[in-house]
């Protein structure tokens, strides 16, 4: 397994993946564009006014998400004020919504340009990744929100390596915490490469 | 302390109201908290990226929020707190605002 790397001459950000690496992260990518798109808030009844329901779909989300990883993602920015806080999920979670579902779609969209086909059947297959270091940060955004998801889902907290390492290998859940780290061995070498420079 | 500006008189402008006064002191704050997921180089770059603070600073304040659980790491208006937090949260870090003490 390698991370990512700084080219010395283009001062791109470089990386190879196997076949099957390629292929999970773009699965992971795909699982959050979908989740991204999926839970909108919709009208609390159904109306019969048409006018409503227009509205209602242009108008932005006001309350928390009820996914705990969409509430985690889209945090409440003012804890002691309901009105303010719900103005300003209204203002800002469908842009930011936007701006995760594209960052994840990037990754889709680099992999299967550097070569992985849309089912994986070949073994030795090897995917070359080259970004600029705008790409970069757009990957390292991604991978934030992928390991934000994975750590919701899986209950990860401050200094619970040990418990996750002592489950057997077997269990589903181990191999999630797994990805996870990998997808923070990933986010930290990008770092590393974009400060390199 | 700066002694020549502590030395002249300080004028408060008669026009302005209490509500102008704590508005021109910019009175509000950006937090980020503290999460078990974002790693520490990663809240670095981020500070350095969108605030522009130096390496220094920026790793001051992420160790602030590594040890202490939080750390305000923006002080301006309303709007521009908002700005804050949004990008904060385009970031994946969990940020709040609120008016400062």
């Amino acid at each position: 397994m390698s991370g990512f790397e700084r080219h010395r001459r283009s001062g791109h950000v470089i990386a190879t993946f196997t076949g099957f690496e390629a292929d999970l992260l773009r699965s992971l990518a795909s699982q959050m564009v979908e989740l991204l798109r999926n839970e909108r808030a919709e009208p609390a009844a159904p109306t019969a006014d048409a006018f409503e329901a227009m509205m209602a779909e242009f108008s932005g989300a006001t309350t928390i998400p009820e996914d705990p990883v969409l509430a985690r993602l889209f945090p409440t920015a003012y804890p002691d004020d309901v009105e303010a806080a719900s103005d300003f999920r209204r203002f800002t979670e469908g842009g930011l919504r936007d701006g995760k579902a594209a960052a994840a779609a990037a990754i889709i969209d680099a992999v299967e340009e550097a070569g992985l086909p849309p089912e994986l059947t070949e073994d030795g297959l090897v995917i070359d990744v080259e970004l600029t270091h705008a790409q970069a940060e757009t990957w390292m955004r991604a991978f934030t929100d992928i390991r934000l998801a994975l750590a919701t889902r899986l209950g990860v907290e401050a200094g619970d390596e040990d418990y996750w390492h002592s489950l057997p290998d077997d269990d589903p859940r181990a191999q999630a915490h797994d990805i996870y780290e990998w997808v923070g061995y990933l986010q930290e070498t990008v770092v590393e490469a974009l400060t390199a420079g | 302390m700066d002694l020549v500006s502590a030395a002249s008189p300080v004028e408060v402008e008669p026009t302005l109201t209490p509500d102008e006064i704590t508005f021109l002191a910019k009175p509000w704050v950006t937090l980020v908290w503290d999460d078990p997921v974002n790693l520490m180089s990663y809240v670095s770059y981020v500070f350095q990226k969108y605030f522009g603070y130096d390496k220094a600073k920026a790793e001051k304040l992420m160790l602030e929020v590594h040890t202490e659980g939080k750390s305000v790491v923006s002080t301006g208006t309303r709007e521009e707190m908002e700005r804050d937090v949004q990008a904060m949260h385009e970031y994946g870090l969990w940020a709040t605002m609120e008016k400062a003490s």
